[in-house]
């Protein structure tokens, strides 16, 4: 059972969501030390005294990532504050000094929004802070948890990565709402350049908190779920998550605080620890950094660099094109970074309806962006004018991205030739004789049946001519013999 | 004093002139080592072969017409728990059994440049808790004067160094009267610079928003020297100052008229100073007025709550600091079938007794429900102490008073009760806690013939003020007995 439909059976029930996203910053080195930030290379390859905590060493701060932190903020229409570092403290042993260097009352991004061009809805910022990544254990033998483990290999590499955690307020309430959140948060991570935003590397990680209530009423008990790697679990270990409270009052039980691991093979979220088990992370001022107190001179900077956002340029795209700014070809254009490449073939003349479904279903290819934008305006313009098929253009456009090719010049190569109407009367009529039975149902059938049948015919004559032929004219040739 | 008495600007002087070998200075110190070191047991470590390797150089560099530096040749003992490249550093600790810092502290680099010779490591208090150096897991340091008593903590083993003639020179850490309390007990000057003067990077943290390296030395010069040696920002201490260190040497000599100087009367009849101590500060603030100073009582009102916002703020900090000695990668590990009880065996053996206390107090104060009324309380009392300090730097350029509330005391006399042992702090927390400079002065001794210290206090930045008024009362310092 979808959760949508479970939300719908028990209409009373509202699901609130509040997320809490952590995107590593694009730095070059790391946070507190002059180690590269980089993924993938050798395990304890990129480590320090500072990086591994050892005894005497001291953090320093990445001035970039504060850049990069407050591009984001900025992004989110956040104000920068006067923040400070506090030490978290807690034992792991993929945490170096077993304290974790973050921000806690003071963080340097609040109150900013996100708006949800889809749902058309706004969701609170509450903060945007800095903090340390640690490092990443791999436990070896039993289960492959700590708890069972022969022994545990520790990778410090990632240890004192930056990372941005972005804290929404409980203003999502389905779990689309939260997939929707979280793509429209990383085109922003990704256009403000502060974070790849890469979820299979773990650059980008989500947490939920999931509660459920009847709308009037406080909001429920909220359960916080951790190990959401992918849009695909975020969205079912919501709707799972959701359900499963809503079974619990249902039954006359109530939920229980708690943070739950969502386990992604069997589908289900299963406790974590509960809030009586919950840590107690002393936090308190980290004596070994200042205040950060970024001058208004700085903040003017980062204000001035911050790139047009992806909501404006899906708005100046659609207005282009003169579509919704909700439709998908405009979404999928600014995601690939090709809404420069529509807006420009556009303004050369190129229909925009044609230019956004080149963009939406034959451009999803690397290099896409470096196609010259006149020639996508005459590829189109030869398929308004009849010279090119859909199917041709098409083509002819894999082509251009692979030559650079003129698209006149690869169709001429191509013997693609614009078929004389009464030669493709011809081809049409020979195919309604050799299919007499089906044009029999055709000429005789409904709607719908013409709908199913006109497949058959226009196939059949895209056979004969080798694809040459216009579908929609012989579409029209179909209903025009039918006396339709 | 069985070693050689020479000052190091002496030693520095010759050597650079070339009129005397530094690797036979290193030899003179290192035969008194020997000679007495096995009774004094001022060092955890000395290290002969690169001591006389480094004098060597430093001749090789004399002979070639170049100048080693302001310290050339000048044999240093270094407090064990700044960390030395390859070295060992135990901090008095079995927790650190085996380690060996992979990097030099910023001082030992500076140290380095002037010339100075490091001849060895010197014992403390476990992690410099403690006023007595009985807290070390290798053995109590005994005090050159009277080896029945303790010479002070928690760098009493850098005191006794210089106190003896094992060293010219001794760097030491301050977190609550670590250098000045050890230095009054052994009759030598020992100085806590500014906080933020000296660069932190590479000290063993304790406290980290009161812990600072400072100098020992025979003489006020000396210290001054040492100081100028070490002191100035370094980009890897994020607490650094940015500025410029005046040359206080210069003005040494330019005496007190003139010179505002508070009394401090909360210092003054504090709980437990002995009569015979505050008979001899009264004694150097009659020399210091004879000389020009204008002299007056002040009031400082906060100071009576320094030693409680102390104990709080310290263990706080410790408790946190403390938390990377955990076996998994450094260091003393005893194994254990989980994690947890790896942790809880390994730090259980590798503690002591007073290192426990700090980090279970330190860790009780920072709990959920106790934060503001331990910790966040003696953040204010802090305040409210450098608030009153700054209003008597209004009227006066120094403060002064005693140094620590009696002389050298016998072994095991305040190990029972730990309060009566951190009440030994009384006088010098305040400047802790402020962030001020301050300087212990020998000046006679108490009617037990052992050695009693004054103690000169200034505002932020303050030094060259604060070593002028020292030099003054070295310099009105009675001549008796001068060594045991």
């Amino acid at each position: 059972m979808s959760p949508t439909a479970t939300a719908a059976a028990s209409t009373e029930w509202e699901i609130v969501i509040g997320l809490e996203v952590h995107a590593e910053l694009a730095t070059r080195t790391k946070l507190f030390c002059g180690c590269p930030n980089r993924f993938g290379d050798e395990p304890n390859s990129n480590v320090c005294p500072v990086c591994l905590g050892l005894p005497g060493s001291l953090p320093v701060l990445n001035e970039q990532a504060v850049t990069l932190a407050m591009r984001l903020g900025r992004a989110l229409h956040c104000e920068v504050r006067r923040s400070i570092f506090a030490r978290k403290n807690y034992f792991y042993p993929d945490m170096p000094k077993n304290y974790q260097i973050s921000q806690y009352d003071l963080p340097i991004n609040v109150e900013g929004r996100l708006e949800l061009t889809q749902s058309g809805s706004t969701v609170g910022i509450e903060r945007a802070h800095i903090e340390e990544d640690t490092g990443k254990s791999t436990h070896v033998g039993g289960g492959g948890r700590i708890h069972d483990a022969g022994y545990s290999l520790v990778d410090y590499n990632r240890a004192g990565v930056p990372l941005l955690e972005i804290v929404s307020k409980p203003d999502l309430r389905s779990a689309d709402d939260a997939r929707a959140y979280v793509t429209e948060l990383r085109a922003i991570l990704l256009a403000t350049g502060a974070s790849d935003a890469r979820m299979e590397e773990g650059s980008l990680r989500v947490d939920a908190n999931v509660s459920i209530h009847r709308p009037g009423d406080p909001f429920g008990t909220r359960c916080e779920i951790k190990n959401l790697n992918s849009l695909r679990s975020l969205g079912r270990a919501i709707e799972y998550e959701a359900r499963r409270q809503i079974e619990v009052v249902e039954s006359g039980e109530t939920v229980r605080q708690e943070t739950r691991h969502w386990d992604e093979d069997e589908g289900r979220t299963g406790t974590l620890r509960t809030k009586e088990e919950a840590e107690d992370y002393r936090y308190f001022p980290e004596p070994d950094l200042v205040p950060l107190d970024p001058e208004d001179e700085w903040i003017a900077r980062v204000d001035a660099e911050l790139p047009v956002l992806p909501a404006e340029r899906r708005t100046v795209l659609a207005d282009a094109a003169r579509v919704a700014p909700t439709v998908t070809a405009v979404a999928i254009a600014v995601e690939r970074g090709l809404d420069g490449l529509a807006l420009e073939a556009i303004a050369a003349g190129g229909e925009p309806g044609r230019v956004l479904t080149h963009v939406e279903h034959n451009l999803a290819v690397e290099g896409a962006g470096a196609l010259d934008p006149g020639k996508l305006a005459a590829l189109v313009s030869m398929e308004t004018a009849g010279e090119l098929t859909a199917t041709q253009a098409k083509a002819v456009l894999a082509e251009m991205l692979a030559s650079g090719d003129d698209p006149a010049a690869i169709a001429k190569a191509k013997g693609y030739e614009r078929m004389d109407a009464d030669e493709l009367a011809t081809v049409v009529d020979q195919v309604i004789a050799a299919n007499a039975d089906e044009w029999t149902r055709f000429v005789e059938g409904d709607d719908k049946l013409r709908g199913k049948l006109t497949g058959l015919f226009v196939g059949q004559v895209m056979k004969a001519t080798k694809g040459q032929a216009d579908g929609k004219a012989v579409t029209a040739l179909l209903r025009q013999r039918a006396g339709a | 004093m069985t070693g050689p008495t020479d000052t190091a600007l002496d030693i520095a002087a010759a050597v650079r002139a070339g009129r005397r070998p530094a690797v036979d200075v290193v030899d003179e110190h290192l035969a008194a080592i020997e000679a007495r070191d096995g009774e004094i047991h001022a060092f955890n470590l000395v290290v002969a072969d690169e001591a006389r390797q480094a004098a060597l150089a430093i001749d090789r560099r004399v002979a070639a017409g170049e100048d080693p530096g302001p310290l050339a040749g000048v044999p240093i003992a270094l407090k064990d728990n700044l960390c030395t490249a390859g070295v060992p550093t135990t901090c008095s600790s079995r927790i650190l059994e085996g380690w060996r810092p992979p990097y030099d502290a910023t001082v030992v680099e500076r140290l380095a440049d002037a010339g100075a010779i490091v001849i060895g490591k010197t014992n403390l208090d476990e992690f410099a808790m403690g006023s007595s150096t009985e807290n070390s897991a290798f053995g109590p340091t005994r005090n050159p004067h009277d080896t029945s008593k303790v010479p002070g903590g928690s760098s009493g083993g850098s005191a006794a160094a210089v106190a003896a003639g094992f060293a010219a020179l001794g760097l030491g850490s301050d977190t609550g009267g670590s250098i000045r309390q050890p230095a009054a007990l052994c009759g030598v000057v020992g100085m806590k610079p500014t906080y933020g003067r000296v660069s932190r990077y590479g000290l063993v943290a304790f406290a980290s928003s009161l812990d600072q390296i400072g100098p020992f030395g025979r003489t006020v010069a000396d210290a001054a020297a040492l100081y100028e040696a070490i002191a100035g920002h370094d980009p890897r201490d994020a607490t650094s100052i940015p500025e410029p260190v005046p040359h206080v040497s210069a003005g040494l000599a330019e005496g007190v008229a003139g010179l505002r100087v508070g009394v401090v009367t909360e210092l003054c009849e504090a709980e437990g100073i002995q009569p015979d101590v505050m008979a001899r500060v009264r004694q150097a603030i009659d020399a210091l007025e004879e000389a020009g100073a204008k002299v007056d009582e002040v009031s400082v009102p906060a100071v009576v709550y320094g030693l409680t916002a102390y104990y709080l703020i310290n263990p706080a900090e410790a408790s946190s600091n403390l938390a990377r000695y955990d076996g998994v990668r450094f260091g003393l590990r005893v194994d254990a079938p989980t994690t947890g009880e790896m942790y809880d065996r390994t730090r259980t053996a590798g503690f002591g007794a007073e290192v426990e206390r700090r980090i279970m107090l330190g860790t009780y104060a920072l709990s959920a429900g106790y934060y503001d009324a331990f910790y966040g309380k003696a953040q204010r009392v802090r305040t409210l102490i450098i608030r009153d300090l700054d209003a008597a730097y209004e009227r006066f350029d120094v403060l002064v008073g005693p140094t620590a509330p009696s002389t050298a005391f016998p072994f095991g006399a305040k190990t029972a009760d730990p309060l009566t042992m951190y009440l030994n702090d009384v006088c010098t927390i305040p400047s802790n806690l402020s962030g001020h400079p301050a300087v212990s002065v020998p000046f006679g001794t108490g009617d037990d013939g052992l050695p009693v210290g004054v103690q000169v206090m200034a505002p932020a930045l303050g030094e060259a003020t604060m070593f002028r008024a020292a030099s003054a009362v070295e310099a009105a310092a009675p001549q008796g007995k001068d060594d045991t």
